[in-house]
């Protein structure tokens, strides 16, 4: 167990320092100068040299890629005397704010639309799809799957809107989607987010109803589930107990990741409906060319990706007993 | 469907026609493993008295055929096909084509005159805020712009994949452990970010600065990016399949007649996991439709004046934001039109999988 968990820690180490190599070094391909566009349009050359030479641009980029790496582990300070603290991402171009502190900022917005929607998204999904599979032909099993092709095949920047304008526009019903903190008002909180929450997940739930119920409809069939009803056990036991507890394994899964994916960032949701979390600030980054933080949101999304893979992979061996660890 | 008397006690009452898929020496391996012994007691209903030799090939075919699901949207894919590839030519009768610009059907800023953005007996389905192009045609000229990305994406997209995962599945050792891990590497990327901040950039690389975007360049990046980032799923899907069928005997024959890593894979293990490509294919299909709008959504589809249907989307999203009257037809309109593509492409795609793997549960 013990060398499983190290083997797999030191490859998702590996995974992410690539994927950090790989961003950076595209990144570094890149004709547009960070120096001028901090510098501003009336900085005379030597200007230009300067701020490049402070920010350690005129560096070749491997050691500019050494530079970064450690100024996340033990921070870095720019020549002009800006410390940077700790896990430093560098600093914005314009204005020179610390990346780090943009993405506190943004993170709890994230967080708090990743969580509540994944919440929601996966009760609905593996509940609708785990009555399916039971009630499987009945009125409810085609309406899950209707509900559920219909819900993958619908694009969010579409739903996201329709929600605003009916629920906003039209019936008024919600105010703009906006964040305030769980910690003042958990009420305007969950008000704020109602929105988004429900614009993520009445679409995400499209592929765990489907997940969970072919799975379901598998185990179903297995011998073991005969031989339960056999024994006469209770309908809630059989399926409750047995089926979905047989099923559970590849659900796990599809659920880390999606939260995972969540927490990278809903690129889309929060520029449909204004929330600066993560993944509107990525946006608005790579629209005014702020690599660091270009840079600083794709590493944060890979990291969620990588780290909740390996806890799905731990997690395995804690819910199925069959999986082997080598 | 039928897999209900399938999943019942005794599947296998009909087993007489059985073997004659089964593994056989001598004839071409067109198998695939896990078609072995299922697709005549679920597929061909019809007794045994009438033994005909038929491919797994025609089996899914007839699978195909006698699903109303599969005969309904594909009808409808033929239909949106038709319409839009045809366009150009109902564009001749309709008398306005995507690229025309109407400006007098628009007020002092750009919002379309009359209701529901501009709907008339000219232009059916109204104009499109800004540039004032006919929405009927320019939905159908969008159609026809995603679609063709998307297949020629998903071709390219799925025969990478499943080279990449013959190749690991048959060479295995450490050269699999790498392509698995890289295919890791590929999976955690944030596939909107980072096309996102990339394309633009890879984009004036090659214009050599900001500029007009031709539809060609603009194109080729849209399946450059989807070519990079979304083979992983094939490849570990044919990869999978492959390392079932490496041991066979077929294989070994091939490797003791010396034949190369190029003849195995190509010649001796490719053929025979079609059925796993094509159905990654055709789900590739929509998957891409949709990644496609969205990148058009978030500004980096095919530029302006191309029809684009995740632009005219973001578009109209823009006027309902700002509250316009008539901007949700256009929303509905072009965000419908995706849907309902995706949808059907979508519920195709299942079908064929249905259809060459009977023991799938739909």
């Amino acid at each position: 167990m013990l060398r499983f968990i190290i083997r797999r820690l030191l490859l998702a180490v590996l995974t992410l320092t690539m994927v950090s190599i790989i961003t950076f070094g595209l990144f570094f391909a890149v004709p547009a100068d960070p120096a001028r566009l901090q510098c501003g349009q009336r900085c005379t050359a030597e200007q230009v040299d300067a701020v490049r030479a402070n920010l350690g641009l005129d560096e070749p980029v491997h050691e500019q890629y050494v530079d970064f790496v450690k100024g996340i582990f033990v921070g870095r300070s720019y020549d002009n005397g800006t410390e940077c603290g700790a896990p430093c991402l560098g600093l914005l171009n314009v204005g020179g704010r610390e990346v780090t502190e943009v993405v506190a900022d943004a993170l709890p917005i994230t967080a708090s639309i990743a969580v509540g929607a994944w919440l929601i998204q996966m009760t609905l999904g593996i509940g609708l799809g785990a009555i399916a599979a039971i009630k499987r032909g009945r009125f409810i099993d085609k309406f899950a799957v209707g509900a559920s092709l219909v819900g993958a095949a619908t694009p969010l920047f579409f739903f996201g809107p329709m929600l605003l304008l009916i629920f906003r526009y039209e019936l008024e019903w919600l105010p703009q989607p906006a964040y305030v903190s769980p910690l003042q008002s958990i009420g305007d909180w969950m008000v704020g987010m109602i929105l988004p929450w429900l614009a993520v997940s009445l679409i995400g739930f499209a592929f765990e109803t489907r997940m969970t119920r072919s799975q379901m409809l598998e185990t179903l069939d297995e011998d073991f589930i005969r031989t339960s009803w056999a024994k006469g056990l209770r309908g809630r036991t059989v399926f409750g107990r047995h089926a979905l507890r047989a099923s559970i394994t590849p659900i796990a899964t599809s659920a880390g990741l999606s939260l995972a994916g969540l927490l990278g960032g809903a690129v889309v949701t929060e520029t449909i409906f204004g929330l600066n979390g993560l993944g509107k600030r990525a946006v608005d980054a790579v629209r005014a060319l702020e690599l660091s933080m270009v840079m600083a949101t794709v590493l944060i999304a890979a990291l969620f990706i990588v780290v909740s893979t390996l806890l799905v992979d731990l997690l395995y061996a804690v819910i199925d007993p069959r999986v082997r660890l080598s | 469907m039928s897999d209900v008397d399938k999943s019942s006690a005794t599947p296998h009452t009909e087993d007489t026609s059985g073997p004659q898929t089964s593994d056989m020496p001598g004839v071409e391996p067109v198998l695939v493993a896990d078609m072995d012994e299922e697709p005549t007691t679920a597929g061909v209903g019809k007794p045994a008295s009438e033994i005909v030799g038929r491919s797994p090939m025609q089996l899914a075919w007839l699978r195909l055929k006698r699903d109303r699901t599969a005969k309904v949207t594909g009808a409808l894919i033929v239909l949106m096909l038709v319409a839009a590839y045809g366009a150009p030519l109902w564009a001749l009768v309709y008398g306005y084509d995507a690229y025309d610009q109407n400006p007098d059907k628009l007020d002092g800023s750009a919002i379309p005159l009359g209701v529901l953005g501009g709907v008339s007996s000219e232009h059916w389905l109204g104009v499109v805020p800004g540039n004032g192009q006919d929405v009927l045609m320019t939905l159908l000229y969008g159609i026809r712009t995603s679609v063709s990305i998307a297949i020629v994406s998903a071709i390219v997209v799925v025969a990478i994949g499943a080279v990449i995962g013959a190749v690991s599945g048959y060479v295995g050792g450490w050269v699999d452990a790498v392509i698995s891990w890289f295919i890791d590497v590929m999976l955690s990327f944030p596939f909107l970010i980072f096309a996102l901040a990339i394309v633009p950039i890879v984009t004036n690389l090659i214009l050599g600065g900001p500029g007009a975007r031709p539809l060609w360049l603009s194109s080729t990046m849209l399946i450059v990016t989807f070519m990079v980032f979304f083979w992983m799923n094939t490849a570990r899907l044919v990869r999978g399949q492959v390392l079932s069928l490496r041991e066979r005997e077929f294989v070994e024959a091939a490797r003791a007649s010396g034949a190369g890593l190029g003849h195995i894979v190509f010649k001796q293990l490719l053929p025979n996991v079609w059925a796993p490509i094509l159905v990654s294919f055709s789900l590739m299909v929509p998957a891409l439709v949709a990644s496609e709008a969205y990148l058009a959504f978030l500004g980096i589809g095919v530029g302006e004046p191309h029809p684009d249907l995740g632009r005219l989307v973001s578009l109209a999203v823009g006027g309902v934001k700002a509250q316009q009257v008539g901007a949700w037809f256009l929303m509905m309109l072009s965000g419908g039109t995706i849907l309902l593509l995706v949808l059907t492409f979508n519920m195709f795609g299942d079908a064929v999988r249905d259809a060459l793997n009977p023991k799938s549960h739909k």
